[in-house]
């Protein structure tokens, strides 16, 4: 089983010495969730878990790492963006080791509390069922039907950079067409378009949970909280909550593997995942490149070719 | 009397290349519409998105940028580096709805001062053609302002 060969390796890897911190995934204090854990202790290493609701890109923690070698559990889409920030020379090459593990797609918990009826309080993951108990029902719910849109189009779930793989490789197989959020988008007429935009950008409270959770937002000042140049003012007019979208979602440009923990986050349930989708798609059409693949391959915006596509260029 | 709508455009241009061409526009008194605002930058890759996104949210009816072409960058690489931006902002900005013609990219070197001046007639035409921007605008009456409005309270302790 996965998460007792992931315990092992965690146990190995702190008893050697070989890392000082396990970061991994550990039971939530809620019903369908799970917390990251942190954990230093070889003994401990039984608070790891692995199930459908290890949801978060742990890859996150990188930017806080100081002088610690940390040991990293990484779903497919966590090495991509491993990957992607080892580009941005965000930590040293020996400072981490990858405990890859092969994704089972992840459930979204809200869709299932959609499910059912009342306060989820008991859920038990039994193969491909979840058993969710409540307040007068008890249901099996097939877990295929439950889960996030971001991995219903994943391509990438074995992790394209590991130290040790944990598991067998999955097949690689996207359930449904990709970038189909995107590609639905594209068919509204542009008023449309922008009406769907600035109706979801209206429920933004600007809490930045979108940013705090994205491994690829490190910036240390980011442009919202710079006030010379003030790019956007703080309140919430809808020109100004527009703006953070925009530019939230084009700083992704190439370096989105689409993990879709942006969405995850919001409290507002504000789509985001359009957003980099529609990017993800551009940069592989203009520039052949996919995030997270390919360790040498520079991100696309910080190099060039010489015969890049300009037709849009007078 | 009403005056007609005229569209006011931004127009960032390179120092070495196109606000050269603009100058020689100038020089040799070929005529342009007047509906630009020249920014000088140093580079078509010194243009942040953020400036663009940032004209729009003003109220600019539409945004243009010009730089050196292919092969004549002053800084070697920036007009390849500014051309990979621009495809990417501008394909964005089409998909969330701002109308195409909005943001306009050229590429214009010091001596076609012939070139800027038709190319700024077509912008100006396009961009007429639009309408004076509405999506993305930041407006008085938005929110924000509302709120200060109905909190007369608010007003008294900044007073």
């Amino acid at each position: 089983m996965i998460q007792e060969k992931i315990r092992e390796k965690a146990r190995e890897l702190l008893t050697n010495k070989t890392v000082d911190l396990i970061i991994g995934f550990g039971e939530g204090s809620l019903p369908l969730r799970t917390t990251p854990r942190f954990i230093r202790n070889p003994e401990k290493v039984d608070r790891l878990i692995w199930n459908s609701f290890c949801e978060n890109n742990l890859s996150a923690y990188l930017h806080k790492l100081g002088q610690f070698k940390v040991g990293l559990v990484v779903k497919g889409c966590d090495a991509r963006s491993v990957v992607a920030l080892s580009l941005e020379k965000r930590f040293k090459a020996d400072q981490l080791f990858l405990i890859g593990v092969p994704c089972q797609r992840m459930v979204d918990r809200r869709k299932v509390s959609r499910a059912v009826k009342g306060e989820i309080l008991q859920a038990r993951e039994a193969g491909d069922l979840i058993d969710v108990k409540g307040d007068g029902f008890e249901v099996s719910l097939k877990r295929d039907d439950f889960l996030y849109s971001s991995c219903q189009v994943c391509i990438h779930r074995n992790p394209t950079r590991t130290d040790v793989l944990v598991g067998d490789p999955v097949e690689e197989s996207p359930l449904k067409e990709t970038y189909q959020e995107a590609k639905a988008f594209e068919k509204m007429s542009p008023e449309e378009r922008w009406r769907f935009f600035e109706k979801e950008t209206s429920r933004c409270i600007r809490c930045y949970a979108c940013r705090e959770v994205c491994p690829m937002c490190y910036c240390a000042e980011c442009f919202v909280d710079s006030s010379n140049p003030k790019w956007i003012e703080k309140g919430l007019s809808p020109s100004d909550l527009d703006f953070y979208h925009i530019v939230r979602a084009y700083h992704q440009t190439g370096r989105c593997s689409g993990c879709g923990a942006c969405e995850r986050a919001c409290p507002m349930g504000i789509r985001l995942t359009y957003l980099t989708q529609k990017l993800t798609m551009d940069v592989k059409e203009l520039f052949d490149f996919e995030t997270g693949i390919d360790t040498e391959t520079l991100p696309p915006l910080s190099t060039y070719e010489m015969e890049d596509k300009q037709e849009f260029i007078k | 009397m009403e005056t007609p709508w005229e569209p006011k455009i931004l127009a960032f241009l390179c120092n070495w290349c196109s606000y050269a061409g603009a100058d020689l526009a100038g020089t040799s008194r070929i005529q342009y519409p007047p509906n630009i605002r020249v920014i000088r930058v140093p580079c078509s890759g010194r243009i942040n998105p953020l400036f663009i996104l940032k004209a729009l949210q003003s109220g600019i009816d539409g945004v243009f940028v010009s730089g050196c072409h292919p092969g004549d960058c002053h800084y070697l690489s920036g007009n390849y580096i500014g051309r990979r931006k621009s495809a990417t902002l501008k394909r964005f900005l089409e998909y969330l709805g701002i109308e195409e013609g909005r943001v306009q990219f050229s590429w214009i070197s010091a001596a076609e001062a012939g070139k800027f001046s038709r190319v700024i007639g077509e912008v100006v035409q396009d961009i007429k053609k639009l309408g004076p921007a509405k999506r993305f605008v930041k407006r008085e009456d938005s929110r924000a302002m509302k709120f200060e409005t109905r909190n007369p309270k608010h007003e008294t302790i900044l007073k």
